[in-house]
């Protein structure tokens, strides 16, 4: 085949995939390595890719620790309280410990947060949230990534991670194609910092045809992180924790701002309060500590992301449906009324073309919401992502070994959604794992930890005719029929998206069997993920954007396999809301008050999985 | 289709091409213009929109669930450093206009450039700071929040 092979030889540190973690960590990476070598490779343009490609209405993960508002810790117990006590509390701190500081960074590069006129502090829409005006948000930080950066390589769909020939478990860089001129990239690097995303697109979507892009994390979010590092042999954890939202309907708009700042709220298809009769039943199915309403009350603990969604499902269940947000009492102020607009216009357009079409105007309709498909990610209410090392003064013996946000492959870092048990880092919190990830990768280099590193002449080839397979298949088989999608020897990349979706749905518990499922069901999924992975060797790209959409599937797929590993792993109800194990309908603290960890075996692809011990940040008094 | 392209406005400049985030707005090789190939992977998140220089890319709701009549439009300005939008529904009875900073910066101008800082100290580098703190991390002037300074263990078990 025609294509080039591009080396880029000598790198420090590459960053595969540049959301708001990857350009965090290219940015941080100048300070700690000044003469170091920075590459990062992308798949879109660093100015409008990732999740946050979009922009952004608030940074939900701020402190505010300079005003006193709160302390590192208080946010830890916020987010184990959301998780069910799921977190990895030592990372947890460490991000909550420094996000302060890329905020103000933020605001310092021209990204305008809005200021509460009284105080002089940042205008807060809930206890962790503030308002901005991100339309631009991702560009502004692509501008310090890029300051920072040797290069930037757009459009490189990274497709496989480099090992070291030399030495086992090491990391050696990354390769991947050009999604334009379809050249081979080659990246030999010291240190790999993987920030390339969560998954969206991997459940079957509520929406069809056309509105199966309306997804609510970026359909480009391909679970490049998870697929990226489970195949170099990278440890996961918590991946089972997939998270559901509660969305406006079709549009997926956000709810942050209407429920914390214009004081919206939701009531059933009777225009009832709805939530709390479902909480009894809920408290004896999760168990006191985790839900008990009269405490929370007087405690001002938030009600678990997961629970809320488990009341709605129900209700709708019940037959009362559909949920509705109360917008009409709030929209009477136009100054809310035009926040609320521009909420969606600074973070989902979509919804605003939806209410546009649909003539909804929240002033005098209440909106319908809905529960979304399942999504498997890291950063918002949720901790899907690598076992990764944690700091030195924080984390105990099992949680740490040597490097910060270091992997369980030697050079490999996570950044992001990449990284697991740190759910509500959100954009601020990633960035900031960014570049503790960048400060970490420099001392692992500067140590001599990646001293020797040999790449062979056979990976590189190996992998070069891997990558170009499906286009291959394509050229082989697609003569044989006399036209049309319809071909016995192969699959093109929607077709295998679409069984994919299908089974996850199915088996895995998506919203088309109401979240549900069990051990029979997940040995069936499992089953047919087997055969879909053979199948995926005869996947078809009949051009070099098909063959992108063909690798995004791949890391999709492999993702989703561990997805079900570790659900099948976990015989309990830890998150009812975001799905349910029908064989195991409690939430069981004595046997699973734990986090799940997998490992793949990169040779013969066999799941090993283990439970680690869970540490709480506990007071001294 | 989500996004889409007027005819008569694009010159096949490949704006659009250049910062699709999924990679689905290409340039037609007979008529030489960009469209979107591939509508059921487009989040409908306008960056094409506000890329090109003609206005010639406009959105149509998802055909599943978004009737025809609509219009969300937007004119972005680096310069001026705000972001413009329309919004008309399809009965006519809504026509709003809204605007919104999307600086407060010229353009590229306040980013630091981390090669030009004097290198940090040893003391820096064995110590858990990142660039630029303790600034903006502590209400006080004392160093980074660790367990010891906020009385704090991890202890294992089951805490709530």
């Amino acid at each position: 085949m025609g294509y080039k092979t591009i080396i880029e030889d000598d790198i420090d540190v590459l960053i595969a995939g540049a959301g708001l973690g990857g350009t965090g960590a290219a940015f941080e990476a100048r300070y700690w390595g000044k003469d170091k070598k920075i590459v990062i490779a992308e798949k879109a343009n660093i100015d409008r890719s990732g999740a946050v490609a979009q922009g952004l209405y608030a940074i939900n993960c701020y402190m505010g620790t300079r005003w006193g508002e709160n302390n590192p810790e208080d946010h830890v117990r916020y987010a184990r309280m959301d998780l069910m006590g799921m977190v990895r509390e030592d990372l947890a701190f460490d991000m909550a410990r420094h996000v302060d500081s890329a905020v103000h960074q933020f605001e310092e590069w021209g990204l305008p947060l809005m200021k509460d006129p009284k105080t002089g502090t940042y205008m807060r829409e809930g206890r962790w949230q503030i308002m901005i005006h991100g339309e631009s948000y991702k560009p502004i930080v692509a501008e310090a990534a890029k300051k920072s950066a040797d290069k930037v390589f757009n459009r490189i769909c990274v497709t496989h991670l480099l090992m070291d020939d030399a030495k086992d478990n090491r990391i050696a860089g990354a390769v991947g194609f050009n999604v334009r001129t379809g050249n081979y990239h080659v990246f030999k690097s010291k240190t790999v910092i993987c920030g390339a995303g969560g998954a969206s697109n991997i459940f079957k979507p509520r929406s069809v045809g056309e509105g199966a892009g309306r997804v609510w994390y970026a359909p480009w979010s391909s679970g490049s992180a998870y697929g990226l590092m489970i195949e170099a042999g990278a440890k996961m954890t918590q991946m089972e924790n997939r998270i559901v939202l509660a969305r406006f309907k079709d549009g997926y708009g956000p709810v942050g701002a209407y429920f914390l700042h214009l004081k919206t709220y939701t009531q059933n298809g009777l225009g009832e309060e709805y939530e709390s009769k479902w909480f009894p039943k809920l408290t004896e199915m999760v168990g006191k500590e985790y839900l008990d309403t009269e405490g929370q009350h007087l405690s001002h603990k938030p009600i678990p992301t997961c629970l809320r969604n488990h009341a709605f499902i129900s209700e709708v269940n019940a037959g009362r449906g559909p949920i509705h947000m109360v917008t009409m009492e709030a929209f009477q102020d136009p100054h809310l009324e035009e926040i609320g607009w521009h909420n969606f216009l600074g973070m989902t357009v979509g919804q605003a073309v939806l209410w546009a079409s649909t003539d909804v105007d929240p002033k005098y309709e209440n909106p319908e919401l809905t529960t979304s498909e399942p999504y498997v990610m890291g950063s918002h209410a949720t901790g899907c992502g690598a076992w990764c090392s944690g700091p030195e003064d924080v984390s105990p013996d099992e949680y740490y070994w040597g490097y910060n946000r270091m992997t369980t492959v030697e050079g490999l870092f996570g950044a992001g959604d990449a990284v697991g048990g740190t759910p509500h880092a959100f954009s601020s919190g990633s960035f900031t794992e960014g570049r503790l990830a960048a400060k970490a990768a420099c001392k692992y280099i500067d140590d001599g930890k990646a001293e020797g590193i040999r790449v062979s002449e056979q990976q590189i080839q190996d992998l070069k005719t891997k990558i170009y397979k499906p286009l291959e298949t394509y050229k082989v088989y697609s003569n044989e029929i006399v036209g049309g999608s319809v071909n016995p020897n192969f699959i093109n990349p929607r077709q295998g998206l679409d069984r994919l979706q299908k089974l996850m749905d199915e088996y895995c518990g998506g919203f088309g069997v109401n979240y549900m499922t069990n051990e029979k069901l997940l040995q069936i999924g499992l089953k047919k993920m087997k055969l879909l992975e053979e199948d995926m060797e005869m996947i078809a790209a009949e051009d070099i954007h098909e063959l992108l959409r063909a690798w995004e599937l791949n890391h999709r797929v492999r993702t989703s396999e561990s997805v079900f590993q570790h659900t099948l792993f976990r015989k309990e109800t830890r998150w009812p809301g975001y799905y349910y194990r029908g064989d195991a309908m409690k939430l069981d603290d004595q046997n699973w008050h734990v986090l799940t960890v997998s490992h793949r075996d990169r040779k013969t692809g066999e799941y090993t999985m283990e439970k680690a011990p869970l540490y709480h940040l506990v007071g001294d008094e | 289709m989500p996004t889409f392209v007027y005819m008569t406005r694009c010159d096949g400049c490949g704006q659009c091409v250049d910062i699709c985030p999924s990679d689905i707005m290409h340039i037609d090789k007979t008529l030489r213009r960009a469209y979107n190939i591939e509508p059921n992977m487009c989040w409908e998140c306008y960056s094409c929109v506000k890329a090109c220089p003609h206005q010639a890319i406009d959105v149509r709701g998802y055909a599943d669930f978004a009737p025809l009549g609509h219009s969300v439009r937007v004119l972005r300005d680096e310069e001026k450093g705000t972001i413009a939008w329309r919004i008309k529904f399809r009965n006519g009875k809504k026509d709003i206009e809204l605007l919104a900073p999307i600086t407060t910066k010229p353009w590229g101008t306040a980013i630091p450039d981390l090669a030009g800082e004097s290198a940090p100290s040893k003391e820096m580098r064995d110590s858990e700071l990142l660039f630029n703190e303790p600034k903006y991390v502590r209400m006080d002037e004392g160093g980074l929040n660790t367990l010891e300074s906020n009385g704090l263990t991890l202890k294992e078990g089951v805490y709530y």
